[in-house]
């Protein structure tokens, strides 16, 4: 049994040890905001946060999430988490195409904007290098990031810097 | 109508993507008999195939594309708005089922009639026999950029516009007017000259007993107020939240979870499988054995070689079991093959070009190059390219004895359910089939292989599986764009003026122009010998535009510069009879600033191609330093004749060059010992966000037809790197991807020109 915080609630499972945090959330917890990209951390398509941190759930073990507080993409209820505005960014530079990336895109720039209200450039490439876009939208995610951060942007619709 | 049981079932597995299947508009009579019941719900009335509307005024467009991204959905529900005048307000769209009554003939008409454009006049009689060929090919198909250009075009206008006119027939008979005295705005009849005004529900029902025209009043691109607007994509809300519904995120009740792994050596054959540690590890419930499955595909038949299945309680556990089976594979003299060996293969099937097969023969080749002042030749390959979706192929089977219901991501739902029904010996009634959204498609999801595979576990495990291809499985297991080589030879008189062009490349896929160039060159010989090979072909994002696209618009670059002329102005001496063309060639040079001289260490490169009805040219900018590369920025331009949703073509035009940049730069699947050699995204990387470019994207509406968007942004970013490096450097890549080559200063330098003779 391994008792932790998701998303604010404390929730228990009853799980091999073993089994990487990926599955538990999403085939024992039913959360499939949490995608599965690789296996093997290498494409971010299920970062989530632990302890406001990020990391990529498929190779991670549960166990040591014993007593941590998790967070996956989704709806969330932290006060302190900028995921919310960032969504609403999202849905402003239209950044999803296929979307299955998105939610652990989304959960790396809200780690990143937690930390670093106004991130650099080179910031973002740093935070975000984890986390493929097969469609190819890093354009718009970065747009979508300064948006947030309050920093001028590409505007793709537009064809011109904003803000 | 509104029968609730065949919907109840239907509806489950529309998730809100949307699509247009063309050619049902044009076929004579009212579809609603045969349809309604698919479709339309208690108190909603089905006025065509396409459109529903129900009593709260609120229209539905039904269409017959998959949503993988390409927000084409969205923009066929506009082209409908626009010619039903329906508010866009009360617009929405849902993805029609896998039924035959969605049948999308555009690729017959694209495949079968080889991109013969009919007159319009005859479309409909085209059309209907398209329709009746595409049924039987069991075609549903999202690729090949039609969904806007065919389905848009021949269906969901003709649709609109029919509809449209049907309401007023209705409303003319209530009302005792004419017609032409109706008109209409907002989802709502007007008849001025008494001063009554309805919304279109009120005539729904009445409406539906027209019969709807095959050649309905379409609106000029002068009158569109829906078209041509950036509307907010409907998929994207539940995209950012977490709660799109992808195929992998299916949960049945009871469900179980199978891991795969399929001969690694292609054509290989299952010898034997030790399963007995798999079989005692906690949370395993079986091992299945598959045998190879075939199909015929989009382009093509494909098969799946054979294959061991674990299944487990948990994926992970799955997973972890297979790894622990032992199996033995015959490899069918496969084993030794690797890339070097193909690529001597093609060499040497290219030098021989025993019955070589001309794809275009213009003029006199032979005397034009005895004529030539100077002969410039030179070869280039590129590798085999994987798709690598973000959502590893994945599906979700019930299968009993006499049915069957399956959950998938795919671009081709009416193929799947044939396919699967053909492959569990069942009737095409007795499966069902869900169609999710897709995390990526690419022409990967064209092929049915993962869900046939399904389909078969859950039938040997009597419960309901979900099969997941892992990383490694899915590199390893693809339909790949093939590996090419292409040798080109060009003439050029005393002013370097182009006057011959000869090219030989192996193997010939779809589409068949993906080799011919624009330009005005006198003679031109170009042709291609077979060379097969035992690696899967499969359709991959704009097929042979991606390889031809980069050895053309290269080759063109080499001979300008072998004629010591600006490759931007020598292509344009070329295109003088080809004014739209011309016109984006022009326009990204103009974005990109291309006479004003870059700094040492930078440069430009150019190119244009037109590939699935559109025209794109693109600049991109490098720098070099150290022998190491930055893309900085790309500037693309593009003619489709219109851009119905801007905003969705500037994104599809970004996506697509970031995925043919991926595969300039790093995509490399390598052939060793029979198998390919790559498993990760560490050894098959993608371009991420620390080395992707700027794009800036200009749309020209020129008013010709409309072409594609999902795929013409890719064919042209590897040519345009290439000639950006050669800029640059002085290194011509002749051989894709860019990683492979040695761009330091003091390297080996590869010749800025081939070989240049006499």
């Amino acid at each position: 049994m391994t008792t932790f915080t998701l998303n604010g609630e404390v929730r228990s499972v009853d799980t091999d040890p073993e089994t990487p945090a990926l599955w538990v959330i999403r085939e024992q917890l039913d959360l499939t905001g949490t995608k599965f990209g690789c296996g093997m951390a290498q494409c971010g398509a299920c970062t989530i946060h632990v302890d406001g941190r990020p990391q990529r759930a498929c190779p991670r073990r549960i166990a040591p999430l014993e007593a941590r507080d998790v967070t996956p993409p989704g709806a969330i209820k932290r006060a302190d988490c900028p995921l919310p505005d960032l969504q609403q960014a999202w849905i402003d530079q239209q950044a999803p195409q296929c979307g299955y990336c998105q939610s652990g895109q989304l959960m790396s720039a809200a780690a990143l904007l937690a930390v670093n209200p106004n991130p650099t450039d080179a910031d973002i490439d740093s935070a975000m290098r984890g986390n493929i876009c097969r469609c190819g939208m890093y354009g718009r995610i970065r747009s979508a990031i300064k948006q947030v951060a309050g920093a001028p942007f590409y505007d793709a619709m537009e064809g011109s810097q904003n803000g | 109508m509104g029968k609730w049981t065949r919907r109840a079932v239907l509806s489950a597995g529309v998730v809100g993507g949307t699509g247009l299947v063309v050619g049902i508009a044009v076929r004579p009579g009212n579809p609603t008999e045969t349809a309604g019941h698919l479709v339309a719900g208690e108190g909603e009335n089905l006025l065509h195939l396409y459109v529903k509307i129900d009593a709260n005024n609120r229209a539905t467009a039904i269409l017959p594309h998959a949503e993988m991204g390409q927000g084409a959905l969205t923009a066929l529900a506009q082209m409908l708005a626009e010619e039903l005048d329906a508010d866009w307000d009360l617009m929405g769209f849902e993805e029609a089922p896998a039924e035959a009554e969605y049948a999308n003939y555009t690729f017959g008409r694209g495949y079968l009639f080889k991109g013969i454009d009919f007159p319009g006049a005859v479309v409909p009689t085209v059309d209907g026999l398209m329709l009746k060929l595409s049924e039987s090919l069991g075609m549903q198909i999202t690729g090949g950029s039609t969904s806007i250009r065919a389905t848009g075009q021949y269906g969901v206008r003709i649709a609109g516009a029919a509809v449209r006119e049907m309401l007023k027939r209705a409303a003319a008979k209530t009302w005792a007017v004419s017609a032409e005295e109706i008109r209409t705005a907002k989802s709502t009849l007007y008849h001025d000259g008494s001063g009554r005004s309805a919304p279109y529900a009120d005539f729904a029902a009445a409406a539906a007993q027209e019969t709807p025209s095959s050649t309905p009043q379409l609106k000029k691109m002068s009158e569109y107020s829906v078209m041509g607007q950036s509307k907010p994509r409907h998929d994207i809300p539940a995209k950012v939240d977490g709660s799109a519904l992808f195929a992998m995120d299916v949960k049945r009740p009871n469900m179980v979870y199978a891991a795969i792994k399929r001969t690694p050596v292609f054509g290989g054959t299952l010898k034997r499988v030790d399963e007995r540690a798999a079989r005692a590890m906690r949370g395993v419930i079986d091992v299945v054995q598959l045998p190879t499955l075939s199909a015929e595909g989009m382009i093509g038949s494909y098969s799946a070689g054979d294959s061991v299945a674990v299944v487990a309680d948990s994926y992970w556990k799955a997973e972890r079991a297979l790894s622990a089976l032992t199996i033995e594979w015959n490899t069918q003299g496969n084993e030794s093959i690797s890339s070097e060996a193909i690529f001597q293969q093609f060499e040497r099937d290219i030098s021989a070009s025993t019955d070589r097969k001309n794809d275009v023969v213009i003029g006199d080749a032979a005397t034009a190059f005895d004529n030539a002042e100077t002969i410039l030749s030179a070869d280039y390959r590129v590798p085999y390219l994987a798709h690598t979706t973000m959502e590893p192929p994945n599906a979700t089977a019930e299968v009993s004895a006499d049915r069957a219901e399956i959950w998938v991501g795919c671009q081709n739902p009416l193929g799947f359910r044939q396919h699967i029904a053909a492959q569990l010996g069942l009737d095409f009634d007795k499966v069902t089939l869900h169609n999710h959204f897709l995390g990526g498609g690419f022409g990967r999801k064209s092929n049915a292989d993962y869900a046939l595979q399904a389909a078969l576990i859950a039938r040997a495990v009597g419960k309901p599986v979900q099969l997941v291809y892992s990383r490694a499985e899915d590199i390893r297991q693809d339909f790949y764009r093939p590996a090419v080589h292409s040798r080109f030879k060009a003439g050029l008189d005393a002013q370097g003026n182009l006057i011959a062009w000869h090219n030989t490349y192996v193997d010939k896929h779809e589409p068949i122009e993906a080799p011919l160039i624009p330009y005005a060159v006198a003679a031109q010989d170009i042709g291609h010998v077979a060379s097969p090979t035992h690696v899967p072909f499969g359709a991959w994002r704009s097929v042979d535009h991606s390889q031809h696209g980069f050895f053309t618009e290269s080759f063109i670059d080499e001979a300008a510069h072998a004629g010591a002329r600006d490759p931007y102005e020598y292509r344009q001496s070329l295109l003088k009879d080809k004014p739209r063309m011309l016109a984006v060639l022009n326009r990204v040079a103009a974005e990109a600033r291309w006479s004003v001289p870059m700094e040492d260490g930078r440069g430009r490169g150019i190119s244009l191609q037109e590939s699935f009805g559109s025209i794109v040219g693109q600049v991109v900018e490098v720098t070099v330093s150290s022998g190491k590369i930055w893309v900085d920025r790309v500037i693309a331009v593009i003619d489709a004749g219109y851009a119905v949703s801007p905003d969705g073509m500037k994104a599809q035009i970004e996506s697509g060059i970031i995925y043919g940049l991926s595969a300039a730069m790093y995509g490399d699947i390598t052939i060793e010992n029979g198998a390919v050699a790559q498993g990760s995204f560490t050894d098959y990387d993608a371009i991420r966000m620390h080395d992707a470019p700027v794009i800036e994207t200009h749309i020209i509406n020129s008013g010709a037809d409309i072409g594609g968007a999902g795929e013409p942004g890719t064919p042209g970013v590897a040519p345009a790197l290439a000639n950006a490096i050669f800029n640059a450097t002085g290194k011509r890549i002749r051989t894709l991807p860019v990683m492979n080559a040695d761009l330091r200063a003091d390297s080996e330098s590869s010749p800025s020109v081939a070989a240049l003779t006499r």
